[in-house]
């Protein structure tokens, strides 16, 4: 597939707009049975604006994706049955609970509505906002992920490691901000954000390291056998019946080396991996204010290089009907 | 239910792109326009078509077989395409299973074409909505023409009569025959799209002669005669 | 969007149908246009029309495209003072200002030395008149495009069964059982064509394709037979040796039909040794016929007269006369001719196993024995017999340039008519048929002027600009033997240039040999481009100046629709319209349409006004021609006898009340007539009326075997298209050839050659086919250059006609070589490398594809897809010019000056029998090219800039058509 700039930041800016709410949350779920040191209005109002930030950049990186983005309202029709249209109404959803989310910390408005556990966990808006963000942040990375997942044509994406792909990189992505933001604010979270962000990390190298290995070794549904329905072990494309290129040629293939691919391959696999854990590790050790923001920033970078690797691997069948010019 | 579609028979198609131009003006200038080109004296010229020829071999020299493969979208009974709109603008007709897209719902995210294994869904890089084959839905639905021209603007041009329009629910269709009794076959049938377009196989006609058919009693050759005496020496001259 | 089920499309505006005949291509369908509010919208197929009835190709659908196109030329133009020739530098000027220039120069050459003016037109469809007006000016150069575009096809059949393929004749695949084609271009008669293989596949016909390349009709061939280019003639010698051999030729069809069985002398001492017996106290019929003196002999009585009844005449053998000549039946020296033309022999030079040769040959002869067709049609022969049925051997064929673009393409194609002729396949049901107006005399009666007297000053030549010559005495030659035409056509160094040599034009009138012109006049040949050879050197010649700084060629006039890389070099350009915008007719004097049942011509009417300035040039030859004061243009006070084209049209007749004018149908005085009558002042309305074609259906008696059908040749006669109802005998034997051979060897009693041609004719003037390699090849180090290297046709595209069509140039915007693996590997060779292309005169770099689809022998592209940066109204950085190139730089117009041919300077590379251009005698080596940086196809040539009255509209990056509407949105 070619990889749409649009789409690479849609998915790496809603996933860390999504992980970073749910750094927030998990934040403040931890410090709500003391686990950690609770903070402030200050930490969660930012934090809120930052991950809404993220999911606004997201949001507007998807319109140019769209041919036609004055119409993007329609979208929501179809969504019995489109993914796209679930995206669509999951994103905004999730947009109004972190905006919310911020609000009620920012205004204070954290009350104790109610008191479970035994009247040791107070139960106020933010954290019933927190809960549903929680399913809502849920929700859009799968409805993100199956977009893709859902296309069986795309062997690659066809999986449900796309799914937990999407999920665990954007909860990476989002708590490596979270603790590169706690770094920034001089708090104390940056080794329990950093911890979180090196489990998802950890655990986002082993679904899109097997997805990799699955990718590689993948048997083809179709082929040139089934595409024209010859049967013959020899079959070549000598014309695609143009010669300029057309919106196939353009849309579902990157017109990239494969020695290019590889190297982006490598690219995202240190970028996004060994080096933001190592990066966090020794922020731990030195105590470094700003390596974490370097470890967030070095895996953003290496996200953008996953995702669109994540697009240019996939190889969709309808190329075999253009494959050849003459 | 009626399921209207084409049947491409390879076995005569000899690649002469008449299917792919008479679809462009056809529909350039009607329901379906238009069809724009993009650089259209210039370098790396592009543009809309509905439909295309392609171009294979199959196998090595000297066994070749040169394929013409001409392709539009096949109108699928599962139509892939469709329940991932999210706009509900790639729609399946219920009168006749024509799979269409409404340009005024279009979004043009290109989400379709991703979801159609058969490559023929075109997004207009100018009007920015996603463009395809409609079977000229405007010719033959149109009950104000002659009914030998309600047929899509490929099938009245084909010159060697390689493109059968019809109803493939029929049984007794033109078309619903020629899959029955000339092998018809589906594209990628591993996908399950079903589509309703169909191609047909080429086919030989050989020929096998015997030894006797090569020597019979009606030779022209036994009207002459074999040899001509021209008075050389023979074992009649020389022996006893 | 609305529902496209409840709404119509002819409701969207004001709608209107006209008709009219197509002209993307040379084939002529019928078209209807559909307009909305007077643009446009949409051209499909008549399908009440005879030849497509209905169907329409990729450029007949694109007709749109080509009326928008930035390349149209719409205002005349004059090379601006002090700017060079080639620069594209233009000033308009008015029709008026064009005129008298044109005039005032022609008028003057007229009266000085006709001679040198020369009017050359590519593939116009309009001979009749251009021919016509270049016989009223008086000059002898004059010829379409037909020299370098397959001569050989028409000469070599015409010369031997009296008609020949494409517009001529073809196969009649609704009844054939086996279709052989063998190097086909895809161009000619192409929906037909297209229409018939497809039926005949359908109803279980089987189809061999003998070609190099599989591509186009061949993909769908039950067999593909690849075949060395330009050794197909040793293959048809080859089958004919397997089918003598084995006896499956049609005796009977050889002795009634042909000159099979007709006695030659044979005794080398004779002068006539080679010639008939000819019996001279026998009555016959004289004049341009083939005279019934000649004698057969009978198996009981020995010598008798041919077609004496109740003979049955031998076919092999050697007999001596009652007068003591030694002779032999033709059948005899054609046995004699082939007998080591073995199967063995043909497979070393063709390529093809010697098992698969004799199996054609034996599918062949079986198909024609065994699968016979009687129809149950009576008719009547020449010799008063009485047939009640026709015979059909369903074998047929059909071939073109790949025969015919070949040095040794005239003999090969004789080759061809004779393997036709022994399976008893002519005008027959299922094998091949005749279009009116053939068959036709063998040759056909007219000749060329017969020397330099038929060219006088303000006197109209003296004779057909073009002819079909019998013997030595029909050349057009000077006391020396040398020729009187620019093109050196009906000189002995090309006697039966029928087509004339349009691709020497050029270099000769450049070189001033055999004399230097004043004026050349092009019109719609790109001679600066794909319709020269050697198209660098061509462009050099053209720019080229003597001493004193003039032009070698000093007036170039360019008439064309579109900027082709020619227009560039004129001195003066004229626009000519498209054809959906004007008059044009489809003559029985030029290429008719007809159909085997019976003569059919067409017009074609104006849809559109012209765009711009441009006036049809029909109009401006007419308005030439009464400024010139050419008597067929002006009445006798000097005025101008026509109005326009069309008046022109309906009341020309070819001399007063001869009833023969531009179109057969509804002739005389109320349209009830056809082929001969008066004029009729509502011609053209009625064409209108019915579908701009006129189809005149035979009875089925006369529908075949017509060379020999008497009933036929009566109501030929009668309706002008012929002067003789006698029969027309195939030859098997070419009596024709012969003569010019004994002429060679001094046997002849009138002219003969130059000693410096003698050899020449003496070979190539064989009376029976032979096979030898191309000119080129034995000139040239073959292993230096061990490739063929062809072009074929796309069918999406004419010629070079269609880059300018925004949307056939997508589908083949650019070429490759293609180049088989095997070959292309063995020599570091990747697909879609860079790569040079050499032959004898230079190089061109292209990009090269792998193909299996190639003899391994062979390399080729796709034709004149490549193009002159900034030509065809296309930008300077198009994929045409950028990516795109053209083989024609490689190929030589004249042949390699050494080798043998040693004192046979300036030769043209063409078939010396006929002057067909050998453009696919084409010998190259291939090599992987340096691949730097960026990478263009060599050789390049500065762009040609746009010129007035060029659209400057340059709609810049999006076109979006709606019926003569851009850019809805």
């Amino acid at each position: 597939m070619h990889p749409a700039f649009s789409v690479i930041f849609l998915t790496t800016l809603i996933g860390a707009g999504q992980g970073l709410f749910l750094a927030l949350f998990t934040g403040q779920l931890y410090a709500s049975i003391k686990l950690i040191e609770p903070q402030g209005a200050e930490f969660y109002g930012i934090g809120s604006v930052l991950s809404l930030l993220l999911l606004i950049a997201g949001l507007a990186a998807s319109f140019f994706h769209l041919g036609r983005p004055e119409r993007a309202w329609r979208a929501a029709a179809m969504w019995r049955t489109s993914w796209l249209s679930r995206e669509v109404i999951v994103l905004p959803l999730m947009m109004a609970v972190v905006f919310f989310y911020g609000v009620f910390h920012w205004m204070g408005w954290t009350a104790p509505l109610f008191v479970v556990g035994g009247g040791t966990l107070p139960i106020d808006a933010t954290f019933l906002l927190g809960l549903i963000g929680i399913l809502v942040a849920f929700a859009l990375f799968v409805c993100t992920g199956m977009i893709y997942a859902s296309v069986k044509f795309l062997e690659e994406w066809h999986s449900p490691y796309t799914v937990a792909n999407f999920t665990f990189l954007g909860m990476a992505s989002g708590f490596m901000l979270a603790a590169a933001f706690s770094a920034y604010l001089g708090n104390h979270l940056v080794g329990f954000y950093g911890t979180w962000a090196v489990v998802f990390t950890l655990l986002g190298l082993a679904t899109r390291g097997a997805s990799l290995l699955r990718n590689m070794t993948l048997k083809r549904k179709s082929s040139l056998q089934t595409a024209i329905g010859v049967r013959h072990r020899v079959i070549e494309q000598k014309s695609q019946g143009f010669t300029g290129g057309s919106f196939n040629t353009r849309e579902f293939f990157h017109h990239k080396s494969p020695e290019f691919l590889k190297q982006v391959r490598l690219a995202f696999l240190v970028l996004v991996f060994p080096v933001p854990v190592l990066m966090i590790g020794l922020a731990y050790v030195m105590e470094s204010p700003t390596l974490p923001i370097m470890a967030f920033l070095i895996q953003y970078t290496g996200l953008l290089a996953e995702r669109w690797y994540f697009f240019a691997e996939a190889n969709h069948p309808q190329n075999l009907y253009y494959q050849s010019i003459s | 239910m009626t399921q209207l579609a084409l049947v491409i028979d390879l076995n005569v198609c000899v690649g002469c792109h008449a299917c792919v131009t008479s679809c462009k003006q056809w529909n350039t200038s009607g329901w379906a326009g238009p069809m724009v080109d993009e650089n259209p004296y210039g370098a790396d010229p592009t543009g809309t078509f509905f439909n295309r020829v392609q171009t294979f071999e199959v196998g090595n020299y000297p066994n070749t077989e040169t394929v013409h493969f001409p392709k539009s979208c096949l109108h699928c009974e599962e139509p892939p395409c469709v329940p991932v709109c999210p706009t509900g603008a790639s729609y399946k007709r219920e009168d006749n299973g024509v799979v269409l897209v409404d340009y005024d719902k279009c979004i043009g995210c290109k989400y379709c074409s991703w979801a159609c294994p058969y490559g023929v869904r075109e997004l207009d890089e100018q009007q920015k909505v996603m463009k395809k084959c409609t079977l000229c839905i405007d010719r033959i639905t149109d009950q104000t023409l002659p009914e030998a021209e309600r047929q899509p603007a490929c099938v009245l041009a084909c010159p060697t009569s390689a493109r059968l329009f019809g109803d493939v629910h029929d049984p007794d269709s033109e078309v619903s025959l020629a899959i029955r009794e000339r092998g018809g076959y589906a594209l990628m049938p591993e996908w399950g799209t079903k589509p309703a377009n169909h191609y047909l196989p080429r086919q030989k006609n050989r020929m096998h002669i015997s030894a006797e058919e090569l020597q019979r009693a009606d030779n022209p050759l036994t009207k002459e005669d074999i040899t001509v005496y021209t008075g050389e020496e023979t074992l009649d001259d020389v022996t006893w | 969007m609305r529902d496209p089920s409840v709404h119509t499309d002819r409701d969207t505006g004001r709608t209107e149908v006209k008709e009219t005949t197509c002209y993307m291509c040379a084939c002529r369908c019928g078209i209807r246009v559909h307009l909305r509010d007077g643009q446009v919208r949409y051209i499909e197929g008549n399908p009440d029309h005879p030849l497509n009835h209905g169907v329409i190709c990729a450029k007949g659908s694109s007709g749109i495209m080509k009326q928008v196109s930035p390349a149209r030329l719409t205002k005349p133009l004059r090379r601006k003072p002090g700017a060079k020739r080639g620069e594209s530098q233009f000033e308009e000027i008015s029709w008026d200002e064009a005129m008298q220039m044109l005039a005032e120069r022609l008028g003057r050459i007229r009266a000085e030395d006709p001679k040198k003016f020369a009017l050359f037109t590519g593939r116009d469809q309009m001979q009749a008149l251009t021919g016509m007006f270049a016989k009223q000016y008086g000059t002898p150069n004059y010829a379409a495009h037909g020299g370098f575009c397959s001569v050989n096809m028409a000469a070599g059949m015409i010369y031997s069964i009296g008609g020949s393929f494409w517009e001529f004749g073809g196969p009649d695949l609704e009844r054939s059982k086996l279709f052989v084609m063998i190097g086909t271009a895809e161009d000619h008669h192409s929906n037909p064509l297209k229409i018939q293989i497809s039926k005949f596949k359908r109803k279980g016909g089987r189809f061999i394709s003998i070609n190099p390349i599989r591509t186009g009709y061949s993909a769908i061939a039950d067999e593909w037979v690849p075949i060395k280019p330009g050794t197909d003639g040793a293959l048809f010698l080859a089958l004919i040796h397997e089918i003598l051999k084995v006896g499956l030729f049609d005796r009977e069809f050889l002795i009634q039909y042909t000159n099979a069985a007709e006695l030659v002398i044979d005794d080398p001492e004779r002068d006539d040794h080679g010639m008939f017996y000819r019996d001279h106290t026998a009555e016959v019929t004289e004049g341009c016929t083939d005279p019934e003196n000649k004698l057969w002999w009978d198996r009981n009585k020995g010598q008798t007269l041919t077609h004496t009844k109740g003979a049955d005449p031998r076919l092999m053998g050697s007999y001596t006369l009652e007068d003591g000549t030694p002779v032999k039946p033709s059948f005899q020296l054609l046995k004699e001719r082939v007998e080591p033309y073995t199967p063995e022999w043909a497979e070393g030079i063709t390529g093809i196993p010697v098992a698969t040769i004799r199996r054609l040959a034996y599918e062949m002869g079986v198909t024609a024995r065994d699968q016979k067709i009687e129809l149950p049609i009576t008719w009547t022969d020449c010799w008063d017999n009485e047939h009640d049925t026709v015979t059909g051997n369903p074998v047929s064929f059909h071939a073109m340039r790949g025969l015919a673009a070949h040095s040794n393409g005239f003999q090969t194609i004789r080759a061809l008519s004779i393997l036709m002729t022994v399976l008893g396949t002519i005008d027959r049901p299922g094998g091949f048929r005749h279009r009116a107006p053939f068959p036709r005399p063998i040759p056909p009666c007219p000749k060329p002027p017969h020397g330099p007297e038929a060219v006088q000053p303000n006197t109209p030549l003296d004779g057909m600009p073009l002819g079909w010559p019998a013997k030595p005495e029909d050349l057009f030659v000077d006391d020396k033997g040398e020729p009187v035409r620019l093109d050196k056509a009906f000189s002995w160094e090309y006697p039966l240039s029928v087509h004339g040599l349009m691709h020497n034009v050029i270099t000769n009138a450049w070189r001033g040999d055999p004399y230097p012109i004043d004026t050349l006049f092009l019109f719609m040949a790109n001679m600066a481009w794909n319709s020269s050879m050697n198209t660098t050197e061509a462009r050099r010649m053209l720019t080229d100046t003597d001493e004193n700084g003039e032009y070698k060629i000093p007036f170039l006039v360019v008439c064309d629709t579109f900027s082709s890389e020619t227009v560039a070099f004129a001195d003066l350009v004229l626009p000519d319209t498209t054809y959906l915008e004007r008059h044009d007719v489809l003559s029985m004097l030029d290429r008719p349409i007809s159909e085997f049942d019976g003569p059919v011509d067409a017009v074609r009417l104006p849809v559109l006004p012209p765009k711009g300035e441009c006036r049809p040039f029909q109009d401006v030859l007419i308005e030439l021609g009464a400024r010139l004061g050419l008597p067929a243009f002006t009445k006798e006070d000097g005025t101008p006898k026509y109005r326009n084209y069309p008046d022109f049209v309906v009341n020309y007749e070819t001399s007063p009340g001869s009833g023969i004018g531009f179109l057969a149908g509804w002739r005389g005085e109320f349209g009830e007539k056809f082929l001969k009558g008066e004029p009729n002042p509502r011609q053209w309305e009625q064409y209108a009326a019915n579908g701009c074609v006129f189809h005149h259906e035979l009875p089925r008696s006369y529908q075949y075997m017509r060379n020999w059908n008497k009933g036929y040749l009566h109501w030929a006669r009668a309706h002008a298209l012929t002067r003789w109802a006698e029969p027309i005998t195939l030859h098997i034997y070419s009596e024709v050839l012969q003569r010019f051979r004994a002429a060679a060897q001094g046997k002849w009693p009138g002219r003969q050659p130059p000693d410096r041609l003698r050899k020449r004719i003496e070979t190539s003037f064989d009376p029976l086919p032979y096979y030898s390699e191309p000119l080129e090849t034995q000139l040239i180090d073959k292993t230096r250059y061990p490739l063929n290297a062809l072009t074929q046709r796309p069918m999406a595209m004419y010629h070079s006609w269609d880059s300018q069509n925004a949307w056939l140039r997508q589908i083949h915007s650019h070429n490759y070589l293609f180049v088989n693996p095997k070959m292309a590997i063995a020599q570091g060779i990747e697909d879609g490398d860079w790569i040079w292309v050499e032959s004898h005169l230079g190089r061109v770099r292209c990009m090269c594809r792998y193909s299996e689809a190639v003899e391994p022998g062979t390399v080729w592209t796709w034709n004149a897809i490549g193009k002159a940066a900034g030509a065809w109204g296309l930008a300077p950085e198009a994929d045409e010019s950028k990516k795109g190139f053209l083989l024609n730089h490689l190929i030589g117009e004249e042949l390699p000056a050494n080798g043998s041919a040693g004192s046979l300077q300036h030769l043209s590379n063409s078939d010396p029998v006929t002057g067909q251009a050998a453009w696919f005698d084409l010998r190259v080596r291939i090599y992987k090219a340096e691949q730097d940086g960026a990478m263009a196809t060599e050789p390049q040539f500065a762009p040609m800039p746009s010129m007035p009255g060029q659209d400057a509209r340059r709609r810049g990056r999006w076109q979006a058509y709606v019926a003569g509407l851009f850019g809805k949105n």
